[in-house]
């Protein structure tokens, strides 16, 4: 085959599986936002606004999205600070390779094990005659069973810190794998304390880590439904999980109307970050 | 300065660092040591006993949902995805190695999938498979949510691989007379095969447990997470534990296979890393 054709042709399946699977159904996506939907038929061809006036008109809707917004910047707040910790330390502590990769995996191998046994395994932890209360009360420091521990916003944060505290270890370890060690020892000879490398060297060099490990964690935050419902026990809302919960009632024009504003504010988020890095030098 | 003295910080950070490995292991620990409880045990401790007549009852036929059908449909998901997702990754990250028209539009389709809210995604895929008037099912509109949760996952640990790949190997090849497909059979395809393994291992993990892309585009059967999920919500018995101890340790079995095929891969290039001379 000519090589001029040849990365068209090594492209093309996966082109192909993106179109089919992705492109056309974010149309999709648009499209049906504006159908409307009965009981038993739930796509109606349609060109309404009544599906985005519902999502705007009703209070829920704000108070479901602040919420969330609550969720993305506690849950962000804690795996940047614990995830840039655990980075610098397998970066920075640890001299031999085979050492950092070893621990480097002991923290990514939970991530390719299932998510929902993940989250099931802090019921018994958690739950009211769970470890965690037991241990509590034994202790002497509350009298009664602790409810807040689970299906609580508690919970789902810690569910959420659990889980993806991961993504922002990766991004940012990479980055900092990247710096020039003798940038450390230039900042040492120069009379810079350790805070202050750290503050003027490491962290504005990790920069493009901490954007991409941020991107991760916030766009997860803000579409995740399986968390939420599985820690949150039905009390807590998303916007993820209302879009989900109007799936679960196959009412899907306004669950796409409601997607698409989800979308525009993920957009904004990632646009934001993005001033910070470019994400394709980075790999 | 690897003779320097261990600082007081590397203490401190050493102790996070275990901290956080016991919070990442320590609560699936628990369900593991939970799931041989006793036959009049419950969903917590203490234990009463120990057996393993959870495990039993997972194989009776009077237990909850369709756990064996999920099973069935989620490995064999699974592996479809991984060919798919190795073959794919692969010749994408060959054609990315050159610019060619829309291989920026593609990067970031790509990208975008992968940071998509998957709630979103998947009432796409679902929304699209209604209007055609076709079954939603998982060997169809669920496979397609999975390979827009995997591929990113495999073309971006290409893009790594290929970034780092020493381009006199081809070169050399070239040089030598072999041809396009005998560079990529014989040159290229060896030396990233470790990196191979890693795209596998997340096209197989990724796949069986997805559960958020799964959820509009399964159709009306379960895969295993999505099984799994519906079981947690009226679970009354560690039999849920005992599910969840066997889905984590087939995981850990993959996962373990993936790791020693990438180090004998390993070992075997550094004893026979040459082969000139053996007219291969």
């Amino acid at each position: 085959m000519p090589a001029r054709l040849a990365p068209y042709l090594l492209a093309a399946p996966l082109a192909l599986v993106f179109l089919a699977f992705f492109l056309v159904p974010m149309v999709l996506v648009v499209v049906v936002s504006v159908f409307n939907y009965e009981a038993y038929q739930i796509l109606i061809p349609d060109f309404t606004f009544q599906n985005y006036d519902d999502v705007f008109s009703s209070g829920v809707t704000y108070e479901t999205y602040l919420h969330t917004a609550k969720f993305c910047v506690i849950v962000w707040l804690i795996t940047l600070v614990l995830g840039f910790t655990i980075a610098y330390f397998l970066a920075f502590h640890i001299h031999s390779l085979t050492m950092q990769i070893t621990l480097f995996l002991i923290c990514t191998i939970p991530f390719w094990t299932s998510n929902v046994i993940r989250m099931i395994s802090w019921i018994p932890l958690l739950g009211r005659n769970g470890l965690v209360n037991r241990a509590l009360m034994s202790a002497g420091v509350v009298e009664e069973p602790q409810e807040w521990l689970l299906y609580s916003d508690f919970s789902v944060i810690l569910g959420f810190v659990h889980l993806y505290t991961l993504f922002m270890i990766v991004p940012i370890f990479n980055s900092m794998m990247r710096i020039d060690r003798s940038l450390l020892e230039a900042a040492y000879d120069a009379g810079a304390s350790g805070w202050q490398t750290l503050w003027n060297v490491i962290i504005p060099l990790a920069k493009p880590g901490i954007a991409i490990g941020s991107i991760f964690v916030l766009t997860i935050v803000m579409g995740d439904f399986v968390t939420v419902n599985v820690l949150g026990g039905g009390q807590i809302a998303s916007v993820g999980k209302a879009i989900w919960t109007e799936l679960s009632y196959l009412q899907f024009p306004p669950a796409a109307a409601n997607a698409i504003v989800l979308l525009g504010v993920v957009i904004l988020l990632i646009l934001a970050l993005m001033r910070i890095v470019d994400i394709r030098k980075e790999l | 300065m690897p003779s320097e003295r261990r600082s007081r910080s590397f203490y401190v950070l050493a102790t996070i660092f275990a901290l956080f490995v016991l919070f990442l292991y320590g609560p699936i620990l628990t369900i593991l040591v939970l799931s041989f409880q006793g036959p009049d045990g419950g969903l917590v401790f203490p234990m009463r006993g120990v057996s393993v007549h959870w495990f039993v009852d997972l194989f009776q036929p009077q237990s909850i949902g369709d756990i064996w059908g999920a099973f069935d449909r989620s490995w064999k998901l699974g592996l479809i995805v991984l060919v798919l997702t190795v073959v794919l990754s692969f010749l994408a990250g060959l054609a990315f190695r050159r610019r060619f028209k829309g291989s920026t539009l593609l990067f970031y389709v790509v990208v975008a999938s992968l940071i998509m809210p998957s709630v979103v995604v998947s009432l796409g895929i679902g929304a699209l498979f209604e209007l055609l008037g076709w079954e939603r099912n998982w060997w169809s509109s669920a496979l397609g949510a999975h390979l827009t949760w995997t591929l990113p996952f495999g073309l971006l640990i290409m893009f790594a691989v290929f970034n780092r790949f020493n381009p006199a190997y081809e070169e050399a090849a070239r040089d030598l007379g072999a041809s396009g497909f005998q560079t990529v059979r014989y040159v290229i395809l060896p030396i990233v095969a470790p990196s191979l393994i890693g795209v596998a291992l997340f096209g197989f993990t990724l796949s069986y447990d997805e559960l958020a892309r799964t959820s509009q585009s399964g159709g009306a059967l379960n895969t295993l997470p999505l099984e799994l999920q519906a079981m947690q919500t009226n679970a009354t018995t560690p039999v849920i534990y005992a599910l969840g101890t066997l889905t984590t340790a087939l995981s850990v079995l993959v996962i373990t296979v993936c790791l020693v095929a990438v180090l004998i891969l390993q070992r075997r290039r550094a004893a026979l890393g040459s082969d000139a001379g053996r007219g291969v």
